[in-house]
């Protein structure tokens, strides 16, 4: 720290400039004893693969709403209370509004960028969304859910429920005519609940349909309660993920005991902050380009008008669709209704859908008695079952969302709007389990490829003609770290069908439970392809090692230039030059894998 | 399985050089069929070796974050100078403004990202680094302490031994509950009664919707569809709208009406209803039973009427008979007659609750 | 001075002269036939007044669906084949056959425009035809739908009763929308002010009719005034995407949004080119 003073300098000595940011850190420091923390994760490790920035994308959406959200509060006004509008929009001047509407009018045609801010705003809450729902599939077909991050899956599901509420009370809040109409089916919903529904519609609103407080309270709900949740679960996810360490793909060198990849400062701070910014950068192109809910085309709501095309943002596609395909079945018994054409779609099947994919590491852990801690992520091939419930599920939601816009849909492309509802109604039933089945069946077929890699190695596409006229292709074993890559994987045990009654003659209380999980762990696993064990891999590299040896009559399957019985091809790609036996390799520009 | 070779916390380069030809017959320990080979050794960037390359490199990213300063302060000028409100600057046809301050921004932004994100691809340390983990769960000496020093605490309060404090206690926190629920009571009035009538009365007119005009039987023909409400939301008393506001919008979202006329040889009217149309003229509530859009799409040859928002459809001839969709329950019909002016006016309310269902409605 | 009189002038004639002015009479007869007549072949040169005209050319063209005398015709089944046009007007027509709707192609749940086969003469002809067969509305005059003189008060209400009375089958920015069965509510860019209130007032095919007595012409020109006007309006906010709603929109926040930010996720992550020379010293 103290430089030494040469004494028979002669320029005067100095004494050394204390480093400025030293000095502050050992202020905090004194104070806040941060050192112990950051000595840990200054240099913390996270691997590096794109399919684990989706996320990234939901964190930073987050933080745009945040910052274009509270511009928009600036100028914002929550309030019901009718005014006549006379600003710059012209085809509206004169008419009554609520200062909701007339605010974000205001906000869109006299503050200078106050449309793009609007705009960036609500193309941030699709991507949030969005994001939510890519990462979810990602964690969810990559096993990444399993113990110990089931609590951070749950957490997840918060989010993104709460994200799909924040954004429907978000459009919601210019008292438009599109998503008051979205309102007005909200409370038809409210109001079809069994019992209390009309209690909490009236709660809700104040009184009647429309009345005169729910934007202010879905204000409220908007920019205050939602938030403070959504901040706080999102904390929660990170420390998570930070205690617990990112997951990371299998590869050489990787495993379930370490993590491999590029430390927090430098590499990882920069990837992830300038993501941030790319994040930021598109939503703003977006915002400049794309024109999102221009409210003044839909004029201020009016229970009495409604436009064609009124859909809601595309997240409430699915409940949207459902409320379309559903039958009109409602029942009356003494004297009260219970209107299923509105509970089927709107609470009961979101709700059971939801509840699934909420628990679903409970019950896949329960399926397959998997109680190991996983911290390798599994490629989707190899969890058949899953990724094909997964298809199931997609193929459900997609319809639903075709449902959902079913009358554009019709006029686009010219279609019988009423045959394309009768279509739905069948297909959300056959769709996903044909999806499933193929997903299936397609997962285990790139298993078995997997496996012949492994055991036979990878075709040439150099095929051999032998003297009797037999064709043939060769293969070349794989190299070592693909093939550690290829065996990183756990073998699958199936729950073991249980006995009815145990050594001492007392019946087994649980056996009917028991067998179903033996039943369906048997199903889950049955087809899936194992990695070769070692007796088999060593059985079939002797077969492959026969084929390039050199045998005692001095023929030779295989000629390879300068090859002598040891793999020095091993991880070189095959190009013709060592099969044809008039070429050296030697000093040859062989690619590499 | 776990490699013995790495120590957890310091960085760990994986095993580089040559790796020695592997002979298959002896594979790796444990049970793995293959052994982990390390990872892969280190290969150098182009910017790692050559000078220039890394110049270069460092320029690209210099340029990047300094056009994202030139985006930056475009967006300003554009923000000063590109007019909006009355007199929107335009360009080829789109808000200027907008367009203008959202590429700049978004730009501005972009650079500074790719910039970044170059940077660390090209110029740092791409080297990987291993880290190991901890199990997730505390060890066990951790556990036996956490444990003991909860029970201790337990038996310090002494909760366990006085049942009267424990059990006092959760009542008390039980009833606590109460005055959170019931501070929510005025959130809203209690539902009796407002579901069910509407301003409809015996003898109020219908009249245009926006307009306002009364309808006289003669103007209507074949065909047409008027949307209408009930002359009440266009009277004013002491110079004020009778309804305006949220009062108006309120009453409206019950009381918009359609009227249609087909030819009387089309309609088939329910049992008492024969008189409920007048030459053909009928009229109908505009608020569709499934959810409470309102509905306007009238088909005048089929005399269906198609809500947009679900897509019920109901059979104006019929009753208003719901014939597709997700709607349960036929739209309500409201009794026409004609005043001593000649103008359309209502009989009466309607004669069960208009919109959507809900659970006290019963079966009317 | 002498007056040219006619024995002088006749002597001056050629002997063709009255050959010559004879074929130019030919000529210009013919010519100026060929320029006014209608096109079809099958118009009866020798018809006087424009009804018998359009009566001709119903015939030819509309009688097959329409019936000989416009009374429409039943089919065995009972099904309408084409509707009877007494009382439907010359608006109708005009609309009809103006937007290249009828003569239908062939039978279907709707007509589609398509292109206009009749002359703007012809479609007056038959109008007059079809308006003789029954009472019913006429072509509107130019008046009627001319919105150059509407002010911006006239436009907003325009925008009032538009949006009360036609966005839920034209849709908000009058872009269409569907209708049960395979038919549609078209859209409304593009379409002329004239053909505009002409549908208003004559609700073709499954459109409903808004009279004038109740959607009077006042407040029709101001309907128009304000679809033309949010037709000419800026893009104030960037591209439309169609103006078709949330689903367009959510279609784009996929593709762009979530498309572009994964695109860039996969760059960023990606390995970065190798050297093939040995590190530096």
């Amino acid at each position: 720290m103290m430089s030494t003073v040469s004494s028979n300098g002669s320029k005067p000595a100095k004494t050394p400039r204390k480093n400025p940011v030293a000095g502050v850190a050992t202020w905090a420091d004194d104070r806040l004893g941060l050192a112990s923390a950051a000595k840990k994760q200054v240099r913390k490790v996270f691997p590096d693969h794109w399919s684990f920035m989706l996320g990234e994308i939901a964190l930073w959406s987050f933080v745009i709403l945040l910052l274009t959200g509270t511009f928009l509060t600036l100028w914002f006004k929550p309030s019901m209370g009718e005014v006549v509008y006379n600003g710059s929009y012209d085809q509206l001047r004169g008419v009554s509004m609520s200062e909701a509407y007339e605010s974000t009018l205001h906000l869109s045609f006299d503050v200078r960028g106050g449309l793009l801010m609007r705009q960036m705003h609500h193309w941030a809450a699709m991507l949030f969304v969005g994001a939510m729902f890519v990462h979810m599939m990602r964690v969810f077909m990559t096993g990444a859910f399993r113990k110990p991050r089931e609590v951070n899956w749950m957490i997840g599901g918060l989010l993104l429920m709460l994200g799909i509420l924040e954004g429907f009370a978000g459009y919601s809040l210019p008292d438009d005519l599109l998503s008051g109409t979205g309102l007005r089916i909200a409370q038809g919903l409210m109001q079809a609940i069994p019992v209390v529904g009309t209690y909490i519609s009236f709660f809700a609103f104040g009184g009647e349909f429309p009345g005169d407080v729910i934007i202010s309270r879905l204000y409220t709900v908007h920019i205050l309660l939602i938030p403070g949740i959504l901040l706080a679960l999102i904390g929660a996810h990170m420390l998570l993920l930070v205690y617990q360490k990112h997951t990371q793909w299998p590869g050489p060198g990787r495993t379930n005991d370490n993590v491999v990849g590029y430390p927090m400062m430098p590499v990882y701070a920069a990837k992830a902050g300038g993501f941030f910014f790319i994040v930021f950068g598109v939503t703003a192109l977006m915002g400049g380009l794309m024109s999102l809910n221009p409210v003044w085309r839909f004029g201020p709501y009016n229970p009495s008008q409604v436009t064609a095309g009124s859909q809601p943002d595309w997240y409430m596609g699915v409940a949207e669709g459902l409320l379309r395909i559903m039958p009109g079945w409602e029942s009356h018994i003494f004297g009260f209704t219970i209107s299923w054409n509105i509970l089927v779609p709107g609470v009961i099947m979101p709700g059971v859908i939801y509840t699934v994919f909420f628990v679903y590491p409970f019950i896949e852990a329960w399926i397959t008695g998997d109680k190991r801690e996983h911290h390798l992520l599994q490629r989707p091939r190899n969890a058949p079952t899953r990724t094909a419930f997964l298809a199931g599920m997609m193929t459900l939601y997609g319809l639903l969302w075709l449902a959902g816009g079913n009358d554009i849909i019709a006029k686009q492309f010219h279609l019988n709007l009423n045959y394309i509802t009768y279509f739905m109604r069948a297909a959300v039933f056959i769709g996903p389990v044909i999806a499933f089945l193929i997903a299936r069946r397609w997962c285990i077929a790139l298993q078995r490829a997997d496996r012949d890699r492994l055991l036979h190695g990878y075709e040439t596409g150099i095929i051999m003609r032998s003297p009797e006229g037999t064709y043939a292709e060769k293969h070349l074993p794989i190299s070592t770290e693909q093939a550690f890559t290829l065996t990183s994987r756990d073998r699958d045990a199936l729950v073991a069908p249980p006995s009815d009654a145990d050594e001492n003659g007392v019946a087994n209380r649980k056996v009917k439970m028991m067998r179903l999980r033996s039943k369906l762990s048997s199903y889950w696993y049955g087809t899936t392809i194992q990695k070769p064990t070692r007796a088999e891999l060593e059985e079939a590299h002797e077969h492959s090692a026969h084929e390039l040896a050199k045998h005692e009559d001095g023929h030779q399957h295989l000629t390879s230039g300068e090859y002598n019985g040891d793999y020095a091809l091993d991880g070189q790609a095959a190009d013709g030059h060592q099969f044809d036996g008039r070429h050296a390799i030697e000093g040859d520009e062989l690619r590499k894998h | 399985m776990s490699d013995s070779n790495n120590n957890p916390g310091h960085d760990v380069v994986g095993r580089g050089g040559h790796r020695p030809a592997r002979d298959l017959a002896t594979v790796g320990h444990g049970g793995d069929p293959i052994e982990d080979p390390g990872l892969h050794p280190h290969v150098p960037r182009p910017t790692d070796v050559d000078e220039a390359a890394e110049k270069r490199a460092e320029r690209q990213v210099a340029t990047l974050f300094g056009l994202s300063s030139v985006f930056a302060i475009l967006f300003v000028v554009a923000y000063i100078t590109l007019k909006i409100g009355d007199k929107p600057t335009l360009f080829l046809g789109y808000g200027a403004s907008n367009v203008a301050l959202g590429t700049t921004l978004g730009l501005a932004l972009l650079c500074i990202g790719v910039g970044a994100i170059q940077w660390a691809r090209k110029l740092m340390s791409d080297v990987e680094i291993v880290e190991a983990r901890h199990p997730s769960a505390s060890s066990e000496t951790d556990r036996t302490e956490a444990v003991a020093a909860l029970n201790q605490g337990i038996t310090d309060s002494g909760i366990g031994r006085r049942p009267l404090i424990r059990n006092s206690l959760l009542g008390a926190m039980g009833t606590l509950a109460l005055p959170l629920v019931v501070l929510l009571r005025d959130l809203g009035p209690l539902p009796e009664g407002d579901l069910s009538g509407t301003v409809w009365k015996k003898g109020m007119r219908v009249v245009n919707d926006v307009a306002g005009t009364p309808i006289k039987p003669e103007e209507v023909q074949i065909g047409q569809l008027i949307n209408a409400e009930p002359a009440v939301f266009f009277e004013e008393e002491n110079g004020k709208p009778k309804f305006e506001g949220s009062r108006l919008n309120q009453a409206k979202g019950k009381a918009a009406v359609i009227v249609v006329r087909m030819r009387p040889s089309d309609i088939t009217p329910a049992k008492g209803r024969e008189n409920w149309g007048v030459e053909g003229i009928l009229c109908y509530s505009k608020i569709c039973t499934h959810v409470g859009c309102p509905i306007s799409l009238w088909e005048q040859q089929t005399h269906h009427l198609l809500c947009p928002c679900h897509q019920s459809t109901f059979d104006l001839a019929n009753n208003g008979k719901v014939v597709f969709g997700p709607a349960a329950r036929s739209l309500p019909q409201l009794p026409l007659m004609v005043d001593s002016e000649g103008y359309l006016v209502a009989q009466r309310d309607f004669d069960e609750p208009v919109g959507p269902s809900f659970w006290e409605r019963g079966d009317r | 001075m002498r007056l040219i009189s006619a024995r002088l002038s006749a002597k001056r004639r050629s002997p063709f002269a009255g050959l010559v002015v004879l074929l130019l009479a030919l000529l210009l007869t013919g010519g100026v036939y060929a320029v006014v007549s209608p096109a079809s072949a099958d118009s009866s040169p020798t018809a006087q007044s424009t009804m018998q005209q359009g009566r001709a050319l119903f015939l030819v063209g509309c009688a097959s669906c329409h019936g000989k005398n416009g009374e429409g015709i039943v089919t065995d089944r009972g099904t309408q084949y084409g509707p009877p046009l007494a009382g439907v007007g010359a608006a109708a027509v005009d609309f009809q056959v103006g937007t290249g709707r009828m003569p239908l192609a062939r039978p279907g749940v709707q007509a589609p425009q398509k292109k206009v086969v009749y002359n703007q003469q012809e479609i007056s002809q038959l109008a007059a035809y079809v308006a003789s067969l029954g009472p019913g509305p006429a072509v509107p005059d130019k008046s009627a739908y001319d919105t150059s003189q509407a002010s911006n008060a006239d436009i907003v209400k325009g925008g009032q009763f538009f949006e009360t009375n036609c966005t839920a089958c034209h849709n908000f920015a009058a872009s269409g929308g569907a209708l049960p069965g395979g038919k549609y509510a078209p859209s409304l860019h593009g379409v002329s002010n004239k053909d505009i209130y002409e549908a208003m007032l004559t609700g073709p095919q499954q459109m409903p009719v808004f009279s004038d007595q109740v959607l009077k012409p006042s407040e029709k020109r101001d309907v128009i005034a304000y679809v033309k006007s949010i037709e000419s309006a800026p893009k104030y906010g960037g591209s439309n995407l169609g103006s078709l709603g949330p689903v367009s929109e959510g279609l784009f926040a996929w593709i762009v949004g979530i498309g572009g930010c994964v695109a860039f996720a996969i760059w960023i992550a990606s390995s970065t080119t190798r050297s093939k020379k040995g590190v530096k010293a």
